[in-house]
């Protein structure tokens, strides 16, 4: 009879850690050295796999744990303190739509009606596809291009339903991640 | 000092601390959330606003937080202003927006610290009408529930459970409106301090989840001022009774030992008096049920001829003197194993050693470099591993005074501090879970221990150390790091515990006379014996009266008839001794549960538990401390000095007086005693609150006449709602309570000053008077092994390795299977696995164990965990080898696997990697 030896949930919850591949490694390693301490390289270590994988995941979060020897609950923190590392998977492109004063007096609300209509999305949600994730966002620092929305690196101005129906589909070169 | 105005009134105050602690010394009732006066201030709940003026002639002011800001000389304040309390109501009632309205259903209602903030900051009406924010909550396994929605986000709980307690798996997550705290996943709670959640939670997030079963309003609770019985700290807990059951235990303020925190043991522990486990009723050998006077006829008679007393550390100082004036003082055996027995003569002569000082859990807090010696003190003495987490914070303490940042500035010192910590030194066989605050951590096999504190006592008497070959490195290494943090430290502190063993004991105490010598100093020498009565058993026993000797004359039928009380001799023997013994002897057996030992008793008899009758108990420093009785449990207990009915036990209080009069080193023990007349300014206390409900109905379901309440000759307490108010004497207060203030924050009202002494504290005598000039011990050497074989260690749990807890039903949820552990290198050379079996020995009838990798097991040396006894599922340690060779079987192991295997263990060290 062979019993099931694990020691603690947390040891238990390593096991499920996935590998984390040599790129990302290296950029971990490369970030290592800029930080007086291991901690400090957390939320660097999420944004290069979230980079890779376009996403953190359960097993993501705990293979990123191990290797900086943190907590995975203090790690957890940390990416659920910062609404742009995903804790879920998100579409290949990830819109980021401003939803905050300026955008507002300048009528985004319509705008994202738009844009939601022809994504068939709301807030938080990914298409059927798995191309858009949409996401509010407070203030992209563009008030004076008001409405704005940000794609992958690129901005987005001057938002009007007209620009919505022009811009859509987006091209695969707005790579979210 | 320093003289401050609020409000108009003038107060001499300390100008070390915050506005907020010292208006809550002064009594003022000023609402707060975040600031806890063990974790200090971080401003984050802005619910503790005040008025602070420039000078007399400023009619404005500045809103200011008071937890935030230091008192200064002349300061003038106001807690009364306008802005201030509309600034805190304001506060109030944004916190409030997403709180549920369910304190009818949540069990911190009527004891909740949000209660009294709202009802003080004057917020009473609900204008927020938007939708709640909401949360999903987590099973956090058996201790403690969670209830998310119910969240303020002060932080506490993380401030306590990380912060404070070094615990890894709790943590803020999220932010703003969705704060979320919890584990990165469901689980258990894996900190030993996870119960303090309940306590230092203002609101009804993590509450008490055995307590939830069997519920009862605070004020509905019977209670009473009782010490824990889980370990040898004696921490001072309230244990709460409805309907003749315990409900909960809490936490009572000490501020010599426990403080404000318990270990999750004596939280939840306690609860084996309620369990299947407990010998309810009297029986004979053949399991007949026995009538009282039979049994009362059957002992008096019982010296008729020579009896064997066999005594014990987990029985009370009367049970224990009264079954030594039974059976007289010769014939009165200790009830420890032959090598605790030894390992506490040293104990108790460091005791009485005037070269070393015993320092209190608050001492331990303030020493500045500290050794551990063998000891896994989270294990054995886990308030005391909460303690030395707060030393080693006293570097940063001291970081901040030269950067002249006060230490109740919580966030800023521990910001300042980083990683710095004062010395702390682990010299163990093995993890402990202290390592990840040591700063040296020796790691190494018996002989090494030893080795290396034979070189640290000789380097601290100023002599070179020899090292032998194959340690020089590390070893020396550790120790001289070790000795210069001991000599460059302001209070240094060695820690050794019986867990260790008699030979590192003396090491240990060798090493603190070396340092009192070239300090010139007393030095401060914790020793730890493991049960919550050790010290007082230990002290009773003359030190030739070993359980072997006892086993040996009952064996060779020179004494025919033995009575035991409290205890399982075989978890103290080993077990063809026990069986030999008992088989021959005519034997009665008084104790609170059902033991092995049991069975071969003519007749076991039930004995009350801790909260069933008034007795003293003396911890690890030589205090003795009273233990209230609390209500009436089990009809059929007596306390065991009634049961032997020797003279004077017919009231604790005549008992306790007798003891401390014919005991030697027991004079003080009456001084446990608030009042030996059994009043207090002419009253009895009440056990019952002021508000106490349903008493005229409570046993309407049996009869619908109002039974009369049970009478109290023995103590000053009574089983009454009348009498004197506890809130008037702190010397017998078991719930603080006081008007506004229901939860137990109350305790501030009873306190000379904030985390000072309690008004009228009674904080327990020591009983030892130290006046031996004591000498060095001859230096320890080897331990006898044969090539090729395993050092065999004992490794204790916090769940699992106390007899009594571990018949909670809450602890059973957390015990693991006996096992084995190596470390990766020896598994893989005897071509071992996790979850292989081992035998220890290889003889037919050998011992097997299930195997684990534990990585820090020094090589050369197996840990074992020899299971718990409450499961059935444990092996006689003393039926261990000290060293064996270890080979993998494929039979079953020698211990029954309880179906829990070793998911619920919690080690720093356990192996995760591929077999
Ligand atoms: S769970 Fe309790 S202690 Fe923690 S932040 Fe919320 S209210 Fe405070
Ligand atoms: S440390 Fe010991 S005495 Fe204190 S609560 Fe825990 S088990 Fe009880
Ligand atoms: S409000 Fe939209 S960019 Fe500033
Ligand atoms: S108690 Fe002062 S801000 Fe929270």
């Amino acid at each position: 009879m062979q019993q099931h030896v694990i020691a603690s949930s947390s040891t238990n919850a390593r096991l499920r850690a996935r590998d984390l591949t040599a790129e990302e490694i290296a950029e971990i390693e490369h970030e290592l050295t800029l930080y007086p301490t291991k901690q400090a390289v957390g939320l660097e270590a999420l944004k290069i796999v979230q980079r890779h994988q376009g996403w953190v995941s359960d097993e993501s979060m705990l293979a990123i744990a191990d290797y900086l020897s943190v907590p995975v609950s203090e790690l957890e923190g940390v990416a659920t303190f910062f609404n742009l590392i995903f804790r879920r998977p998100v579409g290949d492109k990830v819109i980021l739509f401003c939803d905050s004063v300026s955008c507002w007096i300048m009528g985004c609300d319509k705008v994202k009606k738009r844009l939601s209509e022809h994504l068939g999305i709301d807030y938080g949600e990914t298409s059927a596809g798995g191309e858009y994730t949409l996401i509010p966002v407070p203030c992209l620092g563009d008030c004076d291009k008001a409405p704005v929305m940000m794609v992958g690196e690129k901005m987005h101005r001057n938002l009007s339903c007209e620009s919505i129906d022009s811009l859509l589909p987006l091209s695969n070169a707005e790579g979210s991640k | 000092m320093a003289k401050i105005t609020v409000d108009g009134v003038v107060y001499e105050v300390d100008p070390a601390n915050n506005l907020l602690q010292e208006c809550l010394s002064q009594g003022l009732d000023l609402p707060y959330f975040c600031w806890h006066p063990s974790l200090g201030s971080v401003g984050a709940c802005r619910q503790c606003a005040v008025i602070q003026y420039r000078d007399a002639e400023d009619t404005q002011g500045t809103l200011v937080m008071s937890c935030m800001t230091p008192v200064t000389d002349g300061g003038i304040y106001s807690l009364a202003a306008e802005q201030a309390s509309d600034f805190r109501a304001d506060v109030i009632e944004s916190l409030m927006t997403s709180h549920p309205h369910d304190c009818p259903v949540c069990e911190e209602g009527g004891e909740c610290h949000l209660q009294d903030m709202t009802q003080m900051s004057g917020h009473n009406y609900r204008r927020f009408d938007k939708q709640k924010v909401t949360h999903r909550n987590q099973n956090l396994g058996p201790f403690i529930n969670h209830e998310m929605n119910r969240c303020i986000t002060c932080y506490r709980c993380v401030r306590f459970y990380d912060d404070y307690a070094g615990g890894t798996d709790l943590s803020a997550q999220a932010s703003h409106h969705h704060t979320y705290f919890g584990r990165f996943e469901e689980g258990t709670l894996e900190s030993e301090f996870s119960g303090n959640l309940v306590e230092v939670c203002p609101t009804g997030v993590f509450t008490d989840k055995p307590f939830s079963a069997q519920y009862t309003r605070k004020w509905d609770l019977q209670t009473a001022p009782s010490i824990c019985n889980g370990c040898s700290v004696g921490c001072n807990i309230t244990p709460g009774e409805r309907y003749g059951t315990l409900r909960r235990v809490v936490n009572r303020y000490h501020n010599e030992i426990n403080g404000y925190f318990l270990c999750d043991r004596g939280r939840f522990g306690a609860h084996y008096v309620n369990s299947e486990s407990r010998l309810r009723s009297a029986r004979d050998a053949s399991g007949m049920s026995v009538s009282t006077t039979a049994i009362e006829e059957r002992i008096s008679e019982f010296t008729s001829e020579a009896v064997i007393g066999i005594g014990s550390p987990r029985a009370s100082n009367e049970a224990n003197f009264a079954l030594r004036s039974f059976v007289g003082a010769e014939n009165y055996f200790s009830g420890h194993s032959d090598a605790e027995h030894e390992a506490l003569q040293v104990l108790i002569e460091c005791l009485r050693d005037a070269a070393f000082h015993s320092p209190s859990v608050r001492q331990i807090e303030q020493a500045d470099a500290i050794l551990v010696l063998g000891e896994d003190v989270t294990n054995t003495a886990p308030r005391i591993a909460l303690a030395l987490r707060q030393s080693v914070r006293n570097e940063a303490k001291a970081l901040a005074e030269t950067s002249r940042i006060p230490n109740w500035q919580d966030a800023a010192v521990r910001e300042l501090a980083q990683e710095s910590l004062s010395p702390l030194a682990v010299f163990a066989c093995g993890s402990t879970r202290l390592d990840d605050i040591a700063t040296t951590k020796l790691n190494a096999d018996q002989q090494t221990l030893i080795e290396a504190s034979n070189a640290l006592s000789e380097r601290l008497a100023g002599r070179s150390p020899a090292y032998s070959q194959q340690t020089l490195g590390t070893t020396m290494q550790s120790v001289e790091a070790t000795y210069t943090a001991l000599m460059s430290a302001k209070k240094p502190l060695v820690i050794c515990g019986t867990g260790a063993g008699a030979a590192l004991m003396r090491c240990a105490a060798n090493i603190a006379r070396a340092l009192s010598v070239s300090r010139s100093e007393v030095c401060d020498l914790v020793l730890l014996p493991k049960e919550d009565n050790s010290v007082g058993h230990a002290l009773l026993t003359s030190k030739e009266n070993t359980l072997s000797r006892a086993l040996g004359r009952l064996a060779n039928g020179e004494v025919k008839r033995a009575i035991v009380i409290e205890n399982d001799l075989f978890e103290r023997a080993p077990t063809a001794l026990v069986k030999n013994a008992l088989a021959a002897a005519e034997l009665l057996v008084i104790d609170q549960i059902e033991t092995p030992t049991q069975r071969y008793a003519a007749l076991s008899i039930p004995s009350a538990t801790f909260n069933e009758c008034e007795v003293t108990k003396v911890n690890y420093e030589g205090r003795a401390q009273l233990s209230f009785q609390v209500g009436e449990g089990c009809d059929a207990a007596k306390p065991i000095e009634r049961w032997l009915n020797v003279e004077g036990s017919a009231h604790s209080n005549s008992m306790i007086a007798r003891c401390a009069a014919e005991a030697s080193d027991f004079e003080s023990l009456i001084d446990c005693l608030p009042d030996p007349l059994g009043r207090i300014a002419g009253l009895k206390v009440p056990r019952q609150s002021h508000r106490y409900s349903g008493r005229t109905a409570m046993h309407a379901d049996r009869n619908v006449h109002e039974g009369k309440q049970p009478v109290d000759d023995n103590s000053v307490m009574s089983f009454s709602m009348e009498g004197m108010l506890t809130q008037k004497d702190s010397s017998v207060l078991a719930s603080a309570w006081a008007p506004r203030w229901n939860s137990n924050q109350a305790i501030s009202k009873f306190q000379a000053e904030i985390n000072g002494e309690l008004k009228q504290g009674h904080p327990g005598v020591h009983l030892i008077k130290r006046s031996l000039n004591g000498q060095a011990y001859e230096a320890e050497n080897s331990v006898n092994k044969n090539l090729g074989d395993f050092e065999i260690r004992l490794v204790s749990h916090i769940f699992g390795s106390d007899t009594l807890s571990s018949h909670s039903p809450a602890i059973q949820k957390r015990l693991c299977d006996a096992y084995l552990a190596l470390n990766k290198e020896d598994a893989l050379e005897l071509g071992l696995a996790n979850g292989d079996f081992v035998s220890l020995g290889g003889a037919e009838d050998s011992i097997i164990l299930p195997l684990i990798v534990r990585t820090q097991t020094p090589s050369g040396v197996a840990l074992v965990y020899t299971g718990s006894s409450a499961l059935g599922a444990s092996i006689n340690p003393h039926d261990l080898p000290e060293s064996a060779s270890l080979a993998r079987v494929e039979s079953e192991p020698s211990v029954h696997p309880t179906g829990l295997g070793l998911s619920n263990l919690v080690v720093n060290d356990a192996y995760s990697g591929a077999h």
